[in-house]
């Protein structure tokens, strides 16, 4: 199953909220080695998704299968095993723990991990630091740097342990145009010159479609389009169009569902 | 009316779900192991900075309540003639009450309260989730040192609190009111038991000390990950865990003297 | 370097709560070192102990030299017999010394008071006192003084 070209697929998914619904049936599969950008409206629970692929989360039905085992049934040992070798994941805000410094940060998970000695972990640290282009703050706290510059080391620590797979929750969120350029080059690098899968959850249309290999568009607990940028620019489904284009009203609607709007304003008079 | 009902029957519920978890939180996170599990080093750090820096709001306060106790003492037991008690008075009041008490609620207001805002905002900024996708259980690693040092500290807390607070009285006894020196503590050697009084005493204080680390990493950790949700749980930390501690107060004290 | 500072400190911390415990155990509830097997039990016979319990102290000229260790009912004489730990440096009691249960103060505990007699041989382990007097229950006293009152009119 592993030489399968789906690195991760999500089977008739259901996923509930409170008694909220999330997702309903939701079926998508994300190929190896390439970069998918998951999108959709807010609330339609995409990071939910990632934290499912993650096992952070468990699916009320259906299964999440990551390499062809499902995530969701595993004990908690193989699935702490998974995380620790095989999976990466960027927070949005980066989750550097702030009473260690950068150096610290990135060689955690190596010495927590691994009992190499001291002077190895020290260059794997340089090493990945270097990568994101950060060797220079090593003895900084996470308190001393731009927001930018956070997420990168983020990444510099959740690849340290060299995983197939790379989770990116709204890596662009908040960034100036420069860092976001610094980030985009870091994850189409990183995808080119490891040969990582990468999930990327964002709403920056723009952004997503310039790196992504393909686009999951989610929309009310379904996939609505999956398929590459261009493909999905110029398909036949409105709703999808309308997401790409932001167009404020179409099939997505600009009112959220309420009740008649007369009766809801002569109802406060009774 | 029906709605007072429900809403009193959902509390209940929610009450109780969360005392459960609760539960779970101590039941995975008490014994040592596991994925990417602390060190002992790690149970060093906690304990410097819910036990050390706890040390000087203990020892001015022990101090201090050991001086007040002397002062009042004194001025009661005088009507009796019995003067030469006040050093059982004080010993005795503290071993048994005050110290084990008032170290505890001073600890949940001064370590409690920061461990929960520390778990909690560890988990509004995604560091717990993030050592999760490491492959790191945050149970084991940030929760396990915590309770461990919270129950190793409270203990020598309560301890040093009494030691302080008995010289305080002394102090004040001796060498202020003029009481012979070898009234105030002959009486008290003749009269305090170690294993009734000072090992009761730290028995109290070890149980104040589970369930106040207990409170506060688990408050920490079951926040709402916001800062509004971080700041409710700090308030609760300290509100349930001084509740707590009086109520586990009264019980043990009913069990150890075997009165009720 | 930081590392270390704590480990210090937290070592100080544990060594200062084990010398609380100490000065707990010396000082101030008067544990003495040499507390097991250091000390032999006698016996005595009471007609009544009113409120005498275990874990009383023992007292010679007011100083503690021992405890009531057992408190038991002689069914044959329908009398209290206590054992009492005395310390193994007061080991000099002559055999005719006396027991009696003292009150501290007017209200406080009950604790036995020994005197010492005249003879030359020393009490040994298991050895019973002879002479004892038991406890002054006041309503005893109060009615034989209301009795003597009555009969003096």
């Amino acid at each position: 199953m592993t030489n399968s070209s789906n690195h991760v697929d999500v089977k008739d998914v259901t996923f509930y909220r409170g008694s909220r619904k999330i997702y309903d049936g939701l079926n998508v599969s994300f190929p190896r080695g390439k970069i998918t950008a998951i999108m959709g409206p807010s609330g339609t629970g995409k990071t939910t998704l990632l934290r499912m692929i993650g096992g952070q989360l468990k699916a009320d039905s259906g299964q999440v299968m990551v390499n062809g085992d499902d995530v969701g049934r595993m004990s908690r040992a193989d699935l702490f095993e998974l995380r620790k070798n095989k999976m990466g994941m960027l927070f949005q805000t980066s989750g550097l723990f702030t009473d260690l410094n950068v150096f610290d940060n990135v060689a955690f998970p190596l010495r927590t991990h691994t009992d190499l000695p001291d002077d190895m972990i020290r260059d794997l640290v340089l090493m990945k630091l270097e990568a994101v282009g950060l060797r220079g703050t090593r003895d900084m706290f996470p308190a001393e740097l731009s927001g930018g510059m956070v997420r990168r080391v983020a990444l510099a620590r959740s690849i340290a342990m060299d995983p197939e797979l790379i989770m990116y929750d709204e890596p662009f969120t908040g960034l100036d145009p420069i860092s976001m350029g610094m980030i985009l080059r870091l994850i189409r690098g990183l995808n080119e010159a490891l040969g990582l899968t990468s999930l990327l959850v964002s709403h920056d249309v723009e952004e997503s479609c310039q790196i992504a290999d393909y686009l999951c568009i989610v929309s009310g607990g379904k996939v609505i389009g999956f398929g590459t940028p261009d493909e999905l620019k110029n398909g036949d489904n409105a709703e999808v169009r309308q997401f790409l284009n932001g167009d404020p009203d179409g099939p997505v609607p600009f009112h959220y569902p309420a009740n008649d709007y007369r009766a809801d304003l002569f109802a406060g008079d009774a | 009316m029906l709605k007072y009902v429900r809403d009193l029957g959902k509390t209940g519920v929610e009450s109780i779900q969360s005392i459960g978890r609760a539960g779970m939180l101590f039941g995975q996170s008490v014994t040592w192991g596991g994925p990417g599990s602390a060190g002992f080093l790690d149970l060093i750090k906690q304990i410097h900075s819910v036990g050390v820096r706890s040390l000087s709001i203990i020892i001015v306060a022990g101090f201090f309540v050991g001086m007040v106790l002397a002062l009042q003492g004194y001025n009661i037991l005088i009507k009796f003639g019995s003067v030469s008690a006040l050093g059982t008075m004080v010993s005795l009041t503290l071993l048994r009450e005050l110290g084990p008490v008032l170290a505890a609620l001073l600890f949940a207001g001064r370590a409690g309260s920061a461990l929960t805002a520390e778990i909690g905002l560890m988990k509004a900024t995604e560091q717990l989730s993030a050592m999760e996708m490491m492959g790191v259980d945050p149970l084991k690693r940030v929760i396990t040192p915590r309770l461990w040092a919270g129950m190793i500290s409270v203990p020598i807390l309560a301890l040093l609190f009494s030691t302080v607070g008995i010289w305080g009285g002394a102090f004040v006894a001796v060498d202020m009111l003029g009481l012979y020196d070898g009234a105030y503590w002959s009486n008290m050697a003749n009269t305090v038991e170690f294993y009734d009084d000072v090992v009761q005493g730290l028995i109290k204080a070890a149980v104040f000390g589970v369930v106040v680390t207990w409170i506060a990493v688990y408050q920490g950790y079951d926040a709402a990950p916001t800062s509004e949700g971080i700041g409710k749980a700090t308030t609760q930390t300290v509100v349930i865990s001084s509740l707590a501690i009086l109520g586990l107060d009264f019980i043990l004290t009913a069990v150890m003297l075997g009165g009720v | 370097m930081r590392m270390r500072n704590i480990e210090l400190m937290v070592g100080g911390f544990m060594v200062m709560g084990i010398i609380a415990l100490v000065l707990m155990a010396l000082r101030v509830s008067g544990l003495s070192m040499d507390a097991a097997g250091e000390t032999y039990t006698i016996k005595a016979r009471f007609e009544n102990l009113g409120g005498l319990t275990d874990r009383a102290k023992v007292s010679l000229a007011g100083v503690t030299i021992g405890r009531v260790t057992n408190i038991s009912l002689d069914e044959e004489w329908y009398a209290a017999v206590v054992e009492m730990e005395i310390d193994k440096s007061m080991s000099t009691l002559p055999i005719d010394t006396s027991a009696s249960i003292l009150t501290a103060g007017l209200l406080g505990e009950k604790y036995i008071g020994l005197s010492v007699g005249a003879e030359i041989d020393y009490m040994t382990d298991g050895d019973w006192v002879q002479d004892t007097q038991s406890a002054i229950v006041l309503e005893e006293l109060i009615s034989r003084f209301l009795f003597s009152q009555a009969e003096g009119e």
